[in-house]
């Protein structure tokens, strides 16, 4: 089998960069696996318990990048014990203690203590990228070590982490050497930062590509740190609150105009909808625009500026935008791929779109293929709408507020109109069902989801026959989750 | 946020210990739920059963409910009248924790006045102003005669308030543990540091030097 020198498939090798391309290489022969094994720079562990670290060392000697995935998506729901695990430190040590050259590393759902972050400053010389993911378990300290002590640092890449707040220094850790960050997002830190020396960070940050704040710094200094990055390719506004006096607000659209290349917006935590008309200017360029942190921006302020937004691709919005919105949406992004709406008051449980708004999107984006919906009612009649209108959802994940809701008008069962969706897009990867479901659409997904991966129940279902319908039909299922669903788990 | 992790169905596990231990029962304590459930081949916890017990049992169950709660029915009919808010499902509707802390936005202080039974919570974050504040507490104990000294206008108390009944003074606990003075720090740093709020009669107000002289109110 082995008709090529052992560099030339490891060339070979280099052009497989998917994980799944990579694992099935390495099973094609022992040769392969040896060499693929050896070359491979990074690695996915989608459950961190699955495999040991020192197993993962010793098949990856060669390893600079890893992905660590720790508690299980139902944890963000508060559906898992506090104590599950999804320590990181054991890796860390483990690769530390091993020498791995290592780059760069991304954690997801984990617990990473100060500790941990500087032991990870300390050990590995090139250090290049850390991005956390709803992780916890730190604070700013451990953040000032990464900044301290990464002399070559590119990317810190916070999203949505539960971070202890010592209202700190760590932004002016970062040494006057340190020229190389391309992306910095601290956006989730609840605290505040030493404004100054953001903007110096930034103003000897010639790479800085990607910038979001947090909500500790006010208009005033994002129109500096804009002049002094005018590349920017990705913005997160942080504050926008204040009335700004108009000397400030012309300094903003000077600095926006100048702002060419940004294509991703998003923030605007603590917003008043007061001069968004500045950011107009940078509307007609964006890809990617997230407001579901910005309640304060809705109504017609709202609309203005999603009609500005033609080339939209990327949506993530409250559902304070309503249906009305919506069909502004639907008739402004005709390139629009993926949205997801956002309950903007999960805690009392009414949601402002229906199945109205989903029908216009379906109707009027035709690449859409992704979309998360939280929504206060829908009908068995608007699915068979949007199955018929986009055959081509590869993600459909539909959240009625109240799960149960059967069909708002006929008070049925919603099996129908998630038949004719499962049964229309043929290329439906992932679903998330609510509302009032029996056994009839489990019969349904196992007869028609051919490619389905992954599946959310809730609430749903009645007797196990509905599971052996799923697991018998779902030949490609990787993933199910399920809660509050009647199973007789004996038969399981 | 499209979470691709390994979560493998969450239940299974649970096949290998008996599953009468492991198996969650939301009712109420001393009620013996869960074996019952088991031996119904067609048991459906019924979506009441799941409520979070705190606010207590969901208003929303339709008739149709009935038709699958089967043991818990009665349950149903047993239950309280519900709250006037939704009940809430335990991690439903699915947001994020962090999502949901950021979309709460809000700062419920405990209040206190000195006299009365028992306390009220008000929300700082649905005010601009001290002002504002001021006014929605007279609102919320309208029911009782009383003003609140402002001192932040150096409003002087009219003999019309004076005489319409109690006279307080509004404080609050900061950070510190501290009882300070409304009106001395900017209002947002006010919605920061503020733990819970007070409205002391004014004649316990001995340490606070009012900057207007009072006229003493009555209040015994």
């Amino acid at each position: 089998m082995n008709y090529f020198p052992d560099e030339v498939l490891e060339h070979i090798f280099d052009f497989v960069t998917s994980q799944r391309d990579r694992n099935s290489v390495s099973q094609v022969c022992k040769p392969w696996y040896k060499i693929e094994s050896s070359s491979r720079q990074k690695v996915f562990v989608g459950n961190c318990y699955a495999i040991s670290p020192e197993r993962v060392i010793e098949r990856f000697p060669g390893l600079k990048s890893i992905t660590l995935k720790g508690k299980p998506h139902f944890a963000d729901f508060n559906l898992v014990p506090p104590d599950w695990g999804g320590f990181v430190y054991p890796w860390i040590e483990a690769f530390a203690r091993n020498n791995m050259g290592l780059e760069e590393l991304k954690l997801k759902r984990m617990i990473i203590s100060d500790e941990c972050l500087e032991l990870i400053s300390r050990s590995f010389a090139n250090f290049k990228s850390l991005v956390l993911v709803s992780c916890e378990g730190f604070s700013t300290d451990g953040l000032a070590a990464i900044a301290s002590n990464c002399s070559f640092l590119r990317e810190l890449d916070l999203q949505e982490n539960d971070v202890e707040d010592h209202r700190g220094h760590w932004l002016s850790c970062f040494p006057d050497t340190c020229t190389s960050l391309v992306s910095l997002n601290f956006a989730c830190l609840k605290g505040d930062v030493n404004l100054a020396a953001l903007e110096r960070l930034v103003a000897r940050s010639p790479n800085l590509r990607s910038l979001r704040l947090n909500h500790a710094v006010p208009l005033d200094i994002l129109q500096k740190i804009l002049m002094r990055a005018p590349h920017l390719v990705d913005l997160g506004v942080g504050s926008y609150v204040h009335d700004p006096d108009s000397e400030t607000y012309n300094k903003l659209v000077t600095a926006l105009q100048k702002c060419k290349s940004v294509r991703s917006l998003s923030g605007f935590l603590e917003a008043a909808p007061q001069c968004l008309s500045a950011f107009h200017l940078i509307c007609p360029n964006l890809t990617s625009l997230n407001l579901s942190y910005a309640p304060g921006i809705h109504g017609t302020e709202l609309r203005k500026l999603i009609r500005h937004c033609r080339k939209l691709q990327r949506l993530w919005i409250l559902d304070c935008i309503g249906d009305e919105g919506l069909e502004v949406v639907a008739s402004s992004c005709k390139d629009l791929q993926e949205i997801r709406v956002f309950p903007s008051d999960p805690f009392v449980g009414n949601a402002a779109v229906t199945e109205v708004g989903l029908v216009a999107l379906s109707s009027g984006c035709p690449k859409l293929h992704s979309i998360l919906y939280f929504c206060q009612q829908m009908t068995n009649a608007a699915l068979i709408t949007v199955a018929k209108n986009r055959p081509n959802f590869t993600r459909f994940r539909l959240c009625i507020l109240d799960p149960t809701k059967p069909d708002a008008v006929t008070n049925q069962p919603l099996d129908e109109g998630f038949g004719a969706i499962v049964h229309s897009c043929k290329g439906l990867r992932r679903l998330s069902m609510s509302g009032r479901l029996t056994d009839r659409v489990f019969l349904y997904i196992g007869m028609y989801a051919e490619q389905l991966e992954m599946i959310s129940i809730a609430f749903a279902g009645d007797t196990d026959e509905g599971m052996q319908y799923l697991l018998n039909g779902c030949k490609k299922l990787r993933k199910l989750e399920i809660r509050d669903c009647p199973l007789a788990m004996q038969r399981f | 946020m499209s979470p691709e992790d390994g979560s493998k169905l969450l239940e299974s596990d649970a096949a290998s210990v008996s599953f009468k231990e492991t198996e969650l029962t939301l009712g109420l304590p001393g009620e013996s739920r869960g074996l019952a459930l088991i031996e119904k081949t067609s048991g459906k916890r019924g979506f009441s059963e799941t409520v979070d017990l705190n606010l207590g049992r969901s208003s929303n169950v339709d008739s149709d409910h009935k038709k699958y709660s089967g043991e818990s029915e009665t349950d149903v009919q047993n239950m309280a009248k519900p709250p006037a808010a939704k009940a809430q499902v335990v991690g439903w509707p699915p947001v994020r924790a962090y999502r949901k802390n950021a979309m709460k936005g809000c700062k419920y202080v405990k209040v206190a006045v000195d006299g009365a039974p028992y306390l009220r919570k008000a929300d700082l974050e649905m005010y601009n102003s001290y002002q504002q504040l001021l006014n929605a507490l007279q609102d919320m104990f309208s029911c009782s005669n009383f003003t609140i000294r402002n001192y932040l206008n150096e409003r002087a108390v009219t003999s019309q308030e004076v005489n319409n009944g109690v006279e307080y003074v509004p404080i609050y606990e900061d950070k510190d543990g501290d009882w300070m003075m409304l009106g001395d720090v900017p209002w947002k740093m006010f919605v920061e540091s503020c733990k819970r709020l007070r409205l002391m009669k004014s004649s316990e107000a001995i340490g606070f030097a009012p900057r207007t002289p009072s006229k003493c109110s009555s209040s015994n």
